[in-house]
């Protein structure tokens, strides 16, 4: 197990490689990034000067060794629209852009779960068909229609929930959080119903395949015909033999929440890093633009790692090595 | 009153074309310490009958008629929470396949004791020294040790045995086991077998056995019951049954038992059975394109030569070369068939007989040794160019009919593929016609071209395999196991139709099987692998009279005796 752990930190360490070179050649060859950063007025003697002590004359490797290193620090340079280290804005982006992808993937899970297993036991309940009405129309309808739906129906009809912002932030040590305050908590409420639905309907649909697949397996029946009950047979035998493809798909899921929070944070102007990321598009701030790239490369790069690990801890049989299995 | 009573049962699986009946008026009883077998083919209704009684069965079928009682008990009309209780603690089930009814993510321990404890009152350490004790009782090793392991820590017959133990947890007075032994090689069998009788001798358990092994029948039960579509056509002491048959089915179903002690010209033709269609006359393959073309050089002599022929594969992979693991799968394997015999491999599963058949079709690459066919050293071929000549002259049929045909190709392209692919065919007309012919030979007829896969049935699947492996006119055909999915009338059929083939054409074949009836009825020569290693090589009738290794006489001691019922076959 340990060799496998090595050998895909390794394959994790490549990736965040090949990712670092993308965002090194947008950062480098998309525009010029001296024109980016001085004014109309710089001379071309000022220009050479501070291409020469940028280090932009080096040969390309040594530039993209430079960029990888400080870019493991959590150093990306400045930002060109704010004028201000561009970690430094992730540092304060960051917890609200968490927090809500948390929020949203605990409210996805723990409703998409339930209503999976539900709707394959009572294949044919009525309460089972609603829920894959329903389940369609969270699939179709695109995410910001329904913040916006939401905005109009809760924010402007009903005045009940705001409709944009994080409301009243705790800082705790560097970390904001809008956990702490009524208001925090009230205006998280719309973004992340938002950013859960995709997620939710569709761990709802695996969920339930999954189930239908595994309740027809010898093992529930053979459950069955030793008079276990079908709490106990759907519960703890069923779900258990479910859950390895929903761990993949869910790891998978929790990174694109992360990283597809940017319409949702526009919809509802959540000042987390996608709402970072999208006005760094329209500023072209390339900085910005490479940093929350590596970023959200590491963050898919390490839930994978966390879903090999949790592979290990469901299934036993990926635990022993092959060839001592099957033995007497 | 017996133990359990069946009376007129009727089961009926409602579908849109109307309902259809998988058990009619069916009474069977079952006293204690008995053991009923209920033999018959796939699709008769056997398994409906077990799943009727705990109430189990699956959606939409519904037992319609009839009534079912357990010691004087009415039971078929209990609501669902009593029927549960039944379940498990009064009537236990045994299932065909050891390796997919266990919960492969929790150990037997959690398995045990979770089901002791669903029907008994015992607490956490009594419930798992219970455990204990019944492991020890279904003969499992070290129960102490092993029962906080995992399902895929244990070998199949060690899996059966933890699946029996389940089925014993609250010691239930009437067993159903549904093809308990049918995925065991024949001595796991044999083991499983003694168990579950030891088990009704001494528990005093009443069981239903259902199989469609005459074999494990003859060996085991005390009584038989015949079904044939759904009904029961005959009832009768072991003995009877099988020495003096009364119902036409049933001597049909015996004669069709392929023979361990005797080697028959060819099978029994079983009438009673539908669809038992005879090799077409109507060609005369001597003359036909299929004889044509057969004037190879070196007619006598060895066709094929395997010398020391090993396969070595990697079990657990390592960057460092001493903490990797082999499995010698193939271990300095030699032998040679001569042009027209039938060479059979005969061992359990784990072999290595199939990795021997890979590696002549080139399947595998060896890891070792030299193979020659017709003169020519197939190791030493380069690339697939060069070796399809060689391939195109012998060709493979597998062991499952539902896996090996493409189910979304018609059954005339299926056979046509492999002509078009050697380009044997001058002409598309051409193709279609030896197509046509094909299938008039093994017996299916030139309509059948136009189906596709789902339509046909086991045999007449494996069927088409063989016209598909013919297509390409081999000399040399490979058949691993092509019978063992099939039912014994439709295995009599098959091998009918290959043993004919073989003759008329003047096939050179490999025969790979566990059976050893049906060796014996089908080969010249037979060798015995075990553990990658080739054992022994004799003259059939030789290794079944007289065996000279002790692997092979333990393996012909373990065969089913099946002796009786001489007039029909004599």
């Amino acid at each position: 197990m340990i060799t496998f752990i090595i050998q895909r930190i390794l394959q994790s360490v490549l990736v965040m490689l090949t990712v670092a070179l993308i965002a090194f050649g947008l950062f480098r060859y998309v525009g010029d990034p001296i024109n980016n950063m001085v004014g109309q007025d710089t001379s071309t003697e000022e220009r050479a000067e501070l291409r020469e002590r940028l280090g932009l004359n080096d040969a390309f490797l040594v530039q993209f060794g430079r960029f990888a290193i400080n870019a493991a620090q959590g150093e990306f340079g400045f930002s060109y629209q704010h004028r201000r280290p561009v970690s430094d804005l992730i540092v304060e982006r960051l917890p609200a852009t968490l927090e809500l992808s948390l929020v949203s993937a605990i409210l996805a899970l723990f409703i998409g779960i339930p209503m999976g297993v539900y709707t394959a036991i009572r294949r044919n309940g009525a309460v089972s068909h609603a829920f894959m009405t329903l389940s369609l129309i969270g699939i179709s309808l695109p995410t910001f229609l329904i913040g916006i739906l939401l905005i109009l129906f809760f924010g402007v009809i009903l005045r009940w929930l705001p409709t944009f912002g994080r409301g009243d932030v705790v800082e705790i040590g560097g970390w904001t959080t809008g956990f702490l305050t009524a208001s925090g908590l009230k205006s998280l409420i719309m973004p992340a119903i938002t950013l859960a639905l995709f997620q939710m309907t569709l761990i709802m649909r695996l969920v339930r395949a999954e189930m239908l697949e595994v309740l027809r397996t010898d093992f529930v029946k053979f459950g069955r015909a030793r008079g276990l009950p079908d709490r106990y047979v759907h519960f703890v035998t069923a779900l258990k033999n479910t859950l390895v493809p929903v761990i993949t798909i869910t790891g998978l899921q929790l990174g694109s929440i992360i990283a597809f929070a940017i319409i949702t944070e526009s919809v509802f102007q959540w000042p987390g890093m996608g709402l970072l990321f999208i006005q760094a598009i329209g500023e072209v701030d390339i900085p910005v633009m490479a940093a929350y790239l590596v970023l959200i490369a590491f963050f898919f790069v390490v839930i994978n790692l966390v879903v090999d690990v949790l592979y290990y801890v469901v299934d036993p049989r990926l635990r022993v090595d092959r060839a001592d299995s099957g033995g007497h | 009153m017996s133990l359990l009573d069946i009376k007129e049962m009727r089961v009926e699986f409602p579908s849109r074309r109307g309902h259809v009946v998988a058990v009619e008026s069916l009474t069977l009883n079952v006293e204690p310490g008995e053991i009923l077998g209920v033999v018959g083919e796939s699709g008769a209704g056997k398994s409906t009958i077990g799943n009727a009684v705990i109430g189990l069965l699956e959606p939409p079928g519904q037992m319609t008629a009839g009534e079912v009682y357990l010691d004087g008990t009415r039971i078929d009309n209990l609501d669902d929470a009593a029927k549960r209780r039944i379940r498990g603690a009064r009537i236990g089930m045994i299932f065909q396949d050891p390796l997919t009814s266990l919960d492969p993510l929790q150990t037997i321990e959690r398995q045990l004791v979770d089901t002791i404890q669903m029907h008994l009152d015992l607490d956490q350490a009594q419930a798992r020294a219970r455990a204990v004790e019944l492991l020890d009782a279904v003969g499992i090793p070290d129960p102490n040790i092993r029962i906080e392991q995992y399902p895929h820590q244990f070998s199949g017959g060690m899996r059966q045995r933890v699946v029996i133990a389940l089925a014993l947890c609250a010691d239930p007075e009437m067993i159903i086991a549904d093809e308990p032994t049918t995925a065991l090689d024949v001595s796991v069998q044999a083991q499983i077998l003694d168990l579950m009788k030891g088990l009704c001798r001494d528990r005093n358990v009443g069981m239903i056995l259902i199989t469609h092994d005459m074999g494990v029948i003859a060996e085991t039960a005390d009584r038989v019951a015949v079904m044939y579509r759904g009904r029961v056509v005959e009832t009768g002491k072991t003995e009877q049954i099988m020495g003096t048959p009364v119902h036409d089915y049933t001597k049909s179903l015996i004669s069709a038992v392929p023979r361990p002690e005797k080697r028959l010209h060819r099978f029994p033709l079983v009438t009673y059975i539908e669809d038992a269609t005879e090799l077409g006359d109507t060609l005369d393959l001597a003359t036909h394109w299929l004889g044509q073309t057969r004037d190879y050089e070196g007619e006598d002599g060895d066709l094929l030569q395997a010398d020391n022929l090993h396969m070595r594969f990697v079990t657990r992979h390592s960057f460092f070369a001493k903490h990797r693991l082999y499995l010698d799968a193939v271990d300095d394997v030699s032998f040679s068939i001569k042009t027209g015999e039938v060479f059979g491999l005969v061992g359990e599963s784990g072999s290595g007989k199939s990795t021997v058949a890979r590696m002549i079709t080139g399947i595998y690459t060896p890891t070792g040794g030299t193979i020659r066919f017709a003169g020519a050293d197939l190791t030493a071929l380069k690339s697939r160019k060069e070796a399809a000549p060689w391939r195109r002259q012998m060709q493979m049929i597998f062991q499952d009919p539902f896996s090996s045909l493409n189910g979304r190709m018609r059954v005339r392209d299926i056979i046509a593929e492999p002509i078009h692919f050697h380009k044997m065919a001058s002409s598309k007309d051409e193709a279609e016609q030896i197509v046509h012919d094909l299938l008039d030979v093994v017996g299916l007829g030139a309509q059948a071209a136009q189906k596709f896969p789902h339509e046909f049935s086991g045999g007449q699947r494996q069927r088409i395999s063989i016209a598909r492996a013919l297509a390409t006119r081999p000399r040399f055909l490979i058949c691993d196991e092509p019978t063992s999915a099939l039912d014994v009338s439709i295995q009599a059929q098959v091998l009918n139709l290959l043993k004919d083939l073989q003759q008329e054409l003047g096939l050179t074949m490999l025969f790979i099987s566990h059976d050893l009836p049906v060796i014996r009825q089908i080969c010249d020569r037979v060798g015995v692998m075990r553990h990658g290693k080739l054992l022994e090589v004799a003259e059939t009738e030789n290794l079944f009279e007289d065996p000279q290794h002790d692997y092979t006489k333990h393996l012909l001691d373990l065969m089913p005796k099946f002796v009786g019922f001489q007039e029909l076959t004599a």
